[in-house]
């Protein structure tokens, strides 16, 4: 009974986590389906959604909001903080890889780092080195399910960052800017000779990708209960081994990706050595990278980009 | 013209406007709005400037400034090379060999810390700017060499000079463990790869409690030595000198520094670089010309450690001190910075970068928190602007127009 209601409680942990690592990770994947870069400063994009999040979060509070209308509250926070990265997002696109889209790889990744480095600290210099604590606000109720105890606040997650999947594959497979967003990442110059809009679709995907990022940022701040300007450097990495691992540039792939590495992590914590789950995912991408480099289902990478 | 830049403007202006929203505080039950005012105000300033700037881009009096302020340098440029190769190097070398005689002790600690900047800058040219290996965890082999020597040093009292070459054969051990699963990808994966490698090699250095004391670090090591003759009592006696004095730990790194200038310079203009260089630019083509690719790669893997593990040794026994937050991807991404920045391959960039990327933000020490957002925004500007760094290599720079054909040629695939 002790070890089922344990093996119970870490699914759900995992399920979590890989959620999470999933949002991200989608981010990676559209941008690099796209235009074949590696966007480093999505993982501080991460961080500015959970920081917008906190700051909305705690005005809403202090006005007395979130108690009465909490379930408006919550859409405002999230829509709020989406909202924002996802300005943020464009802005980037616009300064610091747009000019450099006909340059070479090395430069574009460059500049990325350069806005990542950017990012970071100017997140630090505004809001303080150290960790800000979010309101609780996800409550400790919860349920319990073969004896493991899971909370409303997991359940939400959850429920929220599978919906936002959702409701991503519907806008990429049903809607006319989708249909654009994969055209162009299949190829760019044939896209834009059949009058689809580049820029636009190009601006698009970095709405799309850092909203959802800052989704997961918000997330990780109301679960976790704290944030930092740094956090979003090691979910990042992670999350972009989970989009390389489900095959780079496959939206699908990013959400299997996502959960498999935030499953192997959680199993790891649960039976090796904890300090040492920071490992796993390098482990895991170095391996898949090594014996299947175009991921679990991308077979539409080519060998130029691997 | 105008009526579109002014457009432009007050789009950019709105969208500043939105993204420095959150530096809104709250102080008690009031906005405070200060800081945001002030950031919007320089960025608007910022903005203003540029749209001037484009503006009168399109007057004939900027362009003739253009061509005038071309023709100075190109003649400076002229006088500047006039002078005999001999000559001109014998004098730096004259001039850095002074230096400390001249500097204060905190200017001698800034050139020495530039010194061993130029010697990974240069380690990393081997892997990046020659054999085209995006290398972002290379800070994990000054890892190595540091650790290397601070254990040696202090378990078994090996001193500087004979830790170093256990430092560089421990150093391109790594660099082809590394380099080895790494060998079949190439561009953006290589990168993630090898800031992968980089992390885990951190954290091992963190959570190895046992070894490396974890994030305490180790401290104590001795520094380095040297054995000089001296004549004081009747006949010639050698004795043993520690080097504690900052003008001769900046002796031992410039030599250690100018080996490595020669060593790359040489290693360049070899049949070993132009095979890197062929790698560099079609992998394929390389193989079938008969270059063992696999070999060459490891190689440079292996070769570029090795200068890393020196410089780390070197930044160990300066110290006496190391501990795994010198070894953050961070400073993975100033080394390579310094190496784009200043020019891909080439020496003279990659020395200017150096002291560019180091020495002047020393210069803006009360700053100190605004330097990395400075940084981060400088590499986003460089690149944008002049990718091909401050001092091009000649190759280089006729291949980055090259590459701006070929990716457009790429795109149509």
């Amino acid at each position: 009974m002790e070890t089922q209601a344990f093996l119970v409680q870490q699914i759900v942990n995992a399920l979590f986590l890989g959620s999470i690592y999933a949002l991200i990770a989608l981010g990676y994947t559209m941008v690099y389906g796209i235009i074949q870069l590696i966007n480093f400063a999505h993982g501080e994009m991460f961080t500015a959604g959970s920081f917008i999040g906190l700051i909305v979060l705690g005005a809403l509070q202090r006005m007395g909001f979130v108690e009465s209308h909490f379930v408006l509250s919550m859409f405002v926070v999230f829509a709020m903080a989406m909202a924002y990265v996802a300005f943020l997002g464009v802005a980037i696109e616009h300064v610091a890889y747009k000019p450099l889209r006909r340059a070479s790889r090395l430069s574009a990744l460059l500049s990325a780092l350069g806005m990542s480095i950017f990012l970071s600290n100017g997140m630090m210099l505004s809001q303080g080195v150290s960790d800000r604590a979010y309101p609780p606000v996800l409550g400790t109720g919860g349920i319990h399910v073969l004896g493991a105890r899971i909370t409303y606040g997991q359940i939400f997650i959850v429920a929220f960052a599978v919906a936002l999947m959702v409701g991503l594959n519907l806008f990429v497979k049903k809607t006319k800017l989708g249909k654009a967003m994969r055209a162009t990442a299949q190829n760019r110059r044939m896209a834009g000779l059949l009058g689809i809009n580049i820029d636009k679709t190009i601006r698009t995907t970095f709405v799309i990708g850092p909203a959802l990022g800052a989704a997961a940022g918000v997330m990780v701040g109301m679960y976790y209960g704290s944030v930092r300007f740094d956090m979003g450097f090691i979910p990042g990495i992670k999350a972009f081994a989970a989009a390389v691992l489900g095959g780079i540039g496959n939206i699908t792939g990013a959400m299997v990706g996502g959960m498999l590495i935030g499953m192997v992590e959680v199993l790891w914590a649960a039976f090796l050595p904890s300090e040492w789950k920071d490992v796993t995912a390098f482990i895991v991408l170095i391996l898949v990278l090594y014996f299947r480099p175009t991921g679990i289902l991308g077979e539409r990478v080519i060998e130029e980009r691997v | 013209m105008v009526r579109r830049e002014i457009q432009r403007f007050c789009i950019y202006t709105l969208f500043l406007t939105i993204l420095v929203l959150p530096m809104v505080g709250m102080r008690g039950p009031e906005f405070e709005a200060r800081r945001a005012f002030t950031v919007l105000s320089v960025l608007v300033g910022v903005l203003l400037l540029t749209t001037v700037f484009r503006l009168l881009r399109e007057t004939s009096f900027y362009r003739n400034l253009g061509q005038r302020i071309r023709q100075r340098r190109d003649r400076a440029l002229g006088k500047i090379q006039v002078l005999p190769r001999p000559v001109a190097l014998g004098s730096l070398f004259f001039l850095l060999a002074l230096f400390p005689f001249a500097a204060n002790n905190y200017v001698i600690d800034v050139a020495i810390t530039v010194l061993i900047y130029v010697t990974l800058g240069l380690g990393l040219n081997v892997v990046v700017g020659l054999a085209g290996l995006l290398d972002l965890g290379y800070i994990a082999f000054y890892a190595v060499g540091a650790y290397t020597y601070s254990l040696l040093n202090l378990h078994y009292g090996i001193p500087f000079w004979f830790a170093l070459p256990f430092g560089v054969v421990i150093g391109s051990l790594c660099g082809c463990i590394i380099g080895y699963p790494t060998l079949k990808m190439r561009g953006d994966y290589l990168a993630i790869v090898t800031l992968g490698f980089g992390e885990i090699i951190r954290l091992v250095l963190n959570n190895w409690d046992n070894l490396t004391k974890g994030p305490n670090g180790l401290l104590g090591m001795d520094k380095p030595k040297l054995i000089l003759p001296s004549f004081s009592d009747g006949g010639l006696s050698w004795t043993v000198v520690p080097l504690k004095s900052l003008p001769s730990l900046y002796f031992v790194i410039l030599a250690v520094a100018l080996l490595t200038v020669i060593a790359v310079h040489r290693l360049n203009n070899s049949r070993i670089g132009r095979a890197w260089i062929a790698i560099r630019e079609d992998e394929t083509a390389a193989e079938l010309t008969g270059i063992p690719t696999t070999l060459l790669k490891l190689l440079a893997y292996a070769l570029g450690a090795v200068f890393a593990a020196v410089a780390g040794a070197f930044f160990a026994a300066k110290l006496s001190y190391t501990n795994p937050n010198f070894f953050v991807f961070l400073e993975s991404c100033v080394v390579l910075s310094i190496v784009v920045l200043g020019g891909m391959g080439s020496i003279p960039g990659i020395i200017l970068g150096a002291l560019a990327l180091i020495a002047i933000p020393e210069l803006f020490r009360e700053l100190a928190s605004y330097r990395m957002l400075a940084f981060g925004g400088a590499m986003t500007v460089m690149m944008v602007l002049k990718p091909e760094g401050f001092i091009p290599a000649t190759r280089r720079k006729r291949e980055l127009h090259e590459e701006e054909l070929e990716s457009e040629e790429a795109a149509d695939e």
